[in-house]
């Protein structure tokens, strides 16, 4: 009876220290450097990948019709808005005029005053033509003198210069005219094309530079988009490859295409490749130009070969490998990698065979010393 | 022979386990400050670690990428790639920055990375927990779990949307913010891009300028507004070395012949550790002395007082003639034993107290050892006062006063 108290005494202490000494002992071995790294562990498969491009770009129109005047000059009138649609041959606006009606209906008086020489050299030439003839006529009979025919000959010669002189004149004035008539319709800003007014440069008053483009007409069935893709990851790109565009103001919607072609010339600077991307069908409504678009290139799928997760790829020194599980072991295996998906995939070329363990994640940097425990997924990512 | 200790303790035991606790939780802080200033140093080494690099490229000069900043035209990494002893050079951006998710935001260090052959690239993020590795040239990012971001999750960088595809662990910067990385091209964008309203402003500037915009040279406005908008810059080139190669010669070679300043892990340590968190570590570190100070302290006055509270019953002792070794041996274990059970409720609390502080908490095993032996030694200083007090003792108190 005097024992009983003492012991129950000692096994208070002991509930208390025990549990203790257990909890101790395992936060020494489950906590920090000493406890075992979390890894998740994929079994190598044999499986087919299909390799896909991405890259972004910008919509783009194909053709884009610059008009602007081919003289310097004042936009009288500019009928078309931004938006509209226009035709082929539509005039959509013109350029000041200045004095150019005014020098046209000037050609077309100096054309009558042309007209009129040409009939009075017409009227000499017919009376000098009567004259030879007749002074001709009395010469034979010898009434006359040898002189004065010599002189109405010479009359009639100089009266048919100046009647082609006359004539010459009037072609000159005509052309002179068309000429201004020419540079007057010129002034008239015309649509090349069926298309969409793009840009409205400048409006009515406005002083412009020869050559200055006042209005751009994009043909909307033209679009098609400019992608770059960093060079690293453009092998394969062909013309002819399906493609799924998405565009930016559209994030849920997936649009086809195909690749037109690569472009011959790559951007050195940026390191892209660059490619045109069309659309399959027309998207309604047009997309603006210059807005950003994500391309993804659908390649060839390519034979089966073993597949491993890219976060199964790991750098050891200057190698690159895989952690592979041997027996409950860790063993760094070197791999020679092939084609890659964009879903995170990689085919294994060299060094891991089809049912070989890797980790894919594990919980810090692996070593061979670390000891793991394989769980399914790693303490603290949520699902 | 009977434990005098263990029947001392044994009769009041829960009065000296609850002691126990208390000075356990008392060295458990000071575990944690330690850990606290190691989690600061490792967070440096993290992010040396992370970046996978033997060398560092920065620009002339300058203490960068992470101490300063540094900036290199993005073409460096080319004549770099050519010089002997380079396995591999790539850029990297680091820009410290609040990312966005919906109505939240993380502050974080968005780390662009530079697209190159999977595994071999350094700066990619060297393991991860969920998910995969970038994939695609732009708007995919990868996270650390820290930033509390899930697989699938649409972040905002300035203007443009990323989809989280991995998840990694331990990717901090040197101030403990939790890393993003992002393709490079986004990230050199992300860097320099301005806000809209501030690039509509720039090229209202731009546009008001006599000099860049000239009625008689149509098309020079859109030049010099595209040479504003674009960015060929990166922080740094990370390097690493063919085996072989000593990175101090191939470093010395690339700041003789590429006039940049090169930083060697080593190098790079120093500026983190000795520049970047010397004194916000300082700072931790002399706190950690004065709680170990304190902590002594109290433990000396604990035991001190468990010892004069037993001062009439040790008066009994000597009076019953009990030997001074056998007295001083019982405060001694009892010292020690406090001392154990303080350590080992310390240590626990420290394990499961480390995983809720925001920053990293790094608790090493050598930092415990050595914490369990200056423990046992306060304890051995502290009794040996007490011993003294309870050997002056007069036999005469038991029945007296």
């Amino acid at each position: 009876m005097k024992r009983l108290p003492l012991q129950r005494r000692t096994l208070a202490l002991l509930a208390v220290i025990v549990p203790l000494l257990a909890l101790f002992i395992y936060v020494g071995l489950r906590s920090g450097p000493l406890a075992p790294v979390a890894v998740t562990v994929v079994t190598v498969e044999s499986r087919a990948v299909t390799p896909a491009l991405f890259g972004i770009g910008t919509v783009e129109a194909r053709y884009t019709y610059k008009i602007g005047p081919t003289f310097a000059g004042r936009l009288k009138r500019m009928e078309v808005h931004v938006g509209d649609p226009v035709k082929a041959g539509q005039v959509l606006g013109e350029m000041d005029p200045v004095d150019l009606d005014d020098r046209v209906r000037s050609q077309e008086s100096a054309f009558k005053r042309a007209e009129a020489v040409l009939r009075e050299a017409a009227a000499r030439q017919t009376y000098a033509e009567t004259q030879a003839r007749r002074y001709e006529q009395l010469f034979a009979v010898r009434s006359t003198s040898e002189e004065i025919v010599t002189t109405k000959r010479q009359e009639l010669q100089i009266a048919d210069a100046a009647l082609s002189a006359a004539r010459e004149d009037i072609a000159r004035a005509r052309s002179d005219r068309e000429g201004l008539v020419a540079q007057r319709s010129n002034l008239r800003l015309i649509a090349p094309v069926d298309g969409v007014v793009a840009v409205r440069d400048a409006d009515p008053g406005t002083t412009i530079v020869a050559g200055q483009a006042v209005v751009e007409v994009i043909d909307p069935s033209s679009l098609w988009i400019n992608v770059r893709f960093d060079q690293v990851s453009a092998s394969g790109l062909a013309g002819g490859l399906p493609a799924r565009i998405v565009l930016r103001s559209r994030g849920g919607q997936t649009l086809t295409g195909r690749v037109l072609r690569v472009e011959p010339k790559a951007d050195a600077v940026t390191e892209e490749t660059l490619a045109k991307v069309t659309f399959d069908n027309k998207p309604e409504p047009l997309p603006p130009v210059g807005e950003l678009a994500e391309v993804t290139v659908d390649l060839p799928a390519l034979p089966a070969a073993p597949l491993i997760p890219n976060a199964a790829v790991r750098r050891e020194g200057d190698k690159v490998g895989v952690w592979q599980i041997v027996e409950g072991d860790l063993r760094f295996s070197p791999v020679k990698l092939g084609a890659s998906d964009l879903n995170g995939y990689v085919q294994v070329r060299e060094g891991l065979k089809n049912r070989d363990q890797v980790v894919t994640y594990s919980e810090k940097a692996l070593t061979a010393k670390s000891r793991i425990h394989v769980v399914d997924h790693i303490p603290g990512v949520s699902e | 022979m009977i434990s005098l200790a263990g029947r001392d303790i044994l009769h009041a035991w829960g009065k000296f386990v609850f002691t126990g606790f208390g000075l356990g939780l008392l060295i458990g802080v000071t575990l944690v400050m330690a850990g606290v200033y190691r989690g600061m140093v490792d967070d440096g080494k993290a992010l040396l670690d992370n970046s996978g690099a033997d060398l560092w490229v920065v620009q002339k000069d300058t203490l960068g990428p992470y101490a300063e900043s540094s900036s290199l035209n993005d073409d460096v990494y080319r004549a770099i790639l050519a010089m002997p002893g380079i396995a591999q050079a790539a850029n990297v951006t680091y820009l410290t920055m609040q990312v966005r998710k919906g109505e939240r935001d993380v502050r974080s260090m968005v780390v662009g990375i530079a697209p190159g052959q999977l595994g071999a690239t350094p700066g990619w993020p060297p393991y991860l927990v969920a998910g995969h590795q970038i994939t695609r040239g732009h708007y995919e990012a990868v996270a650390d779990i820290a930033t509390g971001f899930k697989l699938g999750d649409m972040l905002k960088i300035r203007r443009n949307q990323y989809t989280v595809v991995g998840l990694t662990r331990r990717m901090v910067s040197s101030s403990g913010d939790p890393m993003v990385f992002i393709p490079l091209k986004d990230a050199q964008e992300a860097q320099f891009l301005k806000d809209n309203d501030a690039i509509w402003q720039s090229r209202r500037r731009t546009e008001a300028n006599p000099a860049f915009n000239r009625p008689g040279v149509p098309g020079l406005l859109d030049a010099v507004i595209a040479s504003q908008s674009t960015n060929a810059f990166v922080n740094a080139v990370l390097v690493t070395l063919k085996p072989g190669h000593a990175p101090d010669e191939v470093a010395e070679s690339i700041r003789r012949w590429k006039r940049l300043t090169v930083y060697t892990r080593s190098q790079m340590e120093e500026i983190l550790i000795g520049k970047l968190i010397a004194t916000s570590s300082k700072q931790i570190g002399m706190f950690l002395v004065i709680l170990a100070i304190v902590s002594a302290a109290i433990v000396a006055f604990i035991i001190y007082t468990l010892t004069m509270d037993k001062i009439r019953e040790i008066a009994v002792l000597k009076l019953i003639g009990t030997r001074n070794r056998t007295i001083a041996a019982m405060i001694m274990q009892q010292a020690l034993a406090l001392g154990v059970i303080g350590f080992a409720v310390g240590k626990i609390t420290a394990t499961f107290a480390a995983p809720l502080f925001p920053k990293y908490v790094l608790l090493m095993p050598l930092d415990s050892i050595a914490g369990f032996f200056a423990v046992l030694v306060i304890c051995v200083l502290a009794s040996i006062v007490a011993i003294r007090m309870a050997l002056k003792v007069d036999p005469a108190e038991a029945i007296g006063g």
